[in-house]
């Protein structure tokens, strides 16, 4: 109880901090509107052609802003050593990386819930009854993200090269978040949509067990 | 010294002798021919690569909670190793693929995991380049090879359940499946010789990191001084 709390007042912190300025979320979205333009230029944006790749290249653009997003996520902290102050002022570390796994996913949501309507306009793709699954789709992924780039960005903040490292280590590791939630997207964008149940499972399970996983080794990542 | 040696003769000679079981004794298969014969070599490096990093996995969690550096030297020993046997299944299987399914590469279920796989081990290799001070990056890679071990299984099911190509399994695939027993016999002596030869390179690798440590060790002495 005393963890959901203390996380709870952290989330409160980093989304205070993140709207004072709002430099993370307007950097991310002309971020992910720069790569779905670019991408167009590689394939025949037209009506059939994008319900087959449109689903992918819009999360291969929320991939990469991720990679790009959650860096700053620790190194923020670095600058005034304000994570020795979070560590001290919480009993389980863990309420550190439940808030800024929160906050991250809910930055994520944002962009991607933006960039929705700009997608479809841009790509002529229809998605209206289909916005239930659309959100959900779109809430698993970005928690799964949000997961395992937070606890990648715990380790890339205390090696060099950084800003390169955390892509690189991201990336691979999110290779069924990719898989699965772009296979989803497309029957939910495609002429008789579907919502793929299968694939929300395991997304679900993705999301759990590294959950699980940060749950049962979260305070070794910010070990001093 | 002598010990190593004789285990290192030992690894070498299994490793012959498998080659010559897989290249004389087992019996050519009848539709694939002789290209079949890379299966012996390719399976079961893929077998001792997928053991040395589920060591490299286990010596991780052993760093991770007895923070012992023996472990550290363990994991980054397994996870070259087993880059190396990977590294060996992912050229072999195209050379084999080729010929009898018409192309290099496909991105199936078990090629695509293994090649995720593979990356996610240079990952490892390189996040332990780029940070400086030991105990921190035994630490470090040690958090990202439990990430790492835990993420693969599920690329492989999220794949599998989309794409696929790659043979049924031949072994413990279930009814109607299997070998031949003259190629069973000389597949699991291949699988032994394999593992004999990388439980080698572990033991000579280990030394080194020991060696390495050792070295930084006296450097530092010597600085004081």
């Amino acid at each position: 109880m005393a963890l959901l709390s203390n996380a709870a007042v952290l989330v409160g912190k980093e989304v205070r901090t993140e709207f004072r300025s709002r430099e993370l979320l307007s950097t991310t979205i002309v971020f992910v509107l720069i790569v779905v333009v670019v991408f167009s230029f590689t394939f025949d944006p037209t009506t059939n052609e994008s319900r087959r790749f449109g689903p992918g290249l819009l999360w291969m653009a929320f991939l990469f802003a991720a990679s790009l997003m959650l860096q700053p996520c620790f190194l923020r902290e670095q600058v005034n050593d304000t994570l020795s102050a979070l560590r001290l002022a919480v009993r389980d570390p863990f309420a550190i990386f439940l808030a800024k796994i929160a906050a991250n996913t809910l930055f994520l949501l944002l962009t991607e819930l933006l960039m929705l309507p700009v997608f479809a306009a841009l790509f002529n793709a229809s998605f209206g009854a289909q916005l239930p699954g659309i959100l959900l789709t779109f809430l698993l992924g970005s928690l799964g993200i949000s997961v395992v780039g937070t606890a990648l960005a715990a380790i890339s903040a205390q090696a060099r090269m950084r800003e390169l490292l955390l892509p690189l280590l991201l990336l691979p590791l999110l290779t069924p978040i990719l898989v699965v939630s772009t296979e989803v997207t497309i029957r939910l964008m495609q002429s008789e949509p579907y919502l793929e149940w299968k694939g929300i499972g395991l997304m679900a399970a993705f999301d759990a067990v590294f959950l699980t996983v940060l749950w049962l080794f979260g305070e070794y990542f910010l070990e001093e | 010294m002598l010990r190593r040696i004789l285990f290192g003769a030992v690894a070498i000679g299994l490793v012959a002798c498998a080659a010559y079981a897989a290249f004389y004794v087992a019996p050519e298969e009848r539709t694939m021919g002789a290209i079949q014969r890379i299966f012996y070599f390719h399976a079961a490096t893929a077998w001792a690569g997928e053991t040395t990093f589920f060591v490299c996995f286990v010596a991780n969690l052993l760093y991770i909670w007895k923070r012992k550096p023996h472990y550290d030297w363990l994991g980054v020993t397994c996870a070259e190793v087993g880059a190396a046997c990977i590294t060996v299944v992912l050229i072999t299987g195209p050379i084999w693929a080729k010929p009898v399914w018409g192309i290099w590469w496909t991105w199936d279920a078990r090629l695509t995991s293994t090649f995720v796989l593979w990356i996610l081990y240079i990952c490892y290799l390189l996040l332990r380049t780029l940070v400086d001070e030991p105990e921190r990056r035994a630490l470090l890679s040690a958090l990202f090879g439990v990430f790492a071990f835990i993420d693969v299984p599920i690329v492989f099911g999220a794949i599998r359940w989309w794409r696929t190509q790659h043979p049924a399994p031949v072994i413990m695939g279930g009814p109607g499946s299997g070998l031949d027993p003259l190629m069973k016999k000389v597949f699991f002596f291949n699988v032994l010789a394999m593992h004999v030869f990388a439980a080698f390179l572990i033991v000579q690798r280990y030394f080194l990191e020991k060696a390495k440590h050792d070295v930084a060790l006296l450097q530092r002495e010597a600085e004081v001084r």
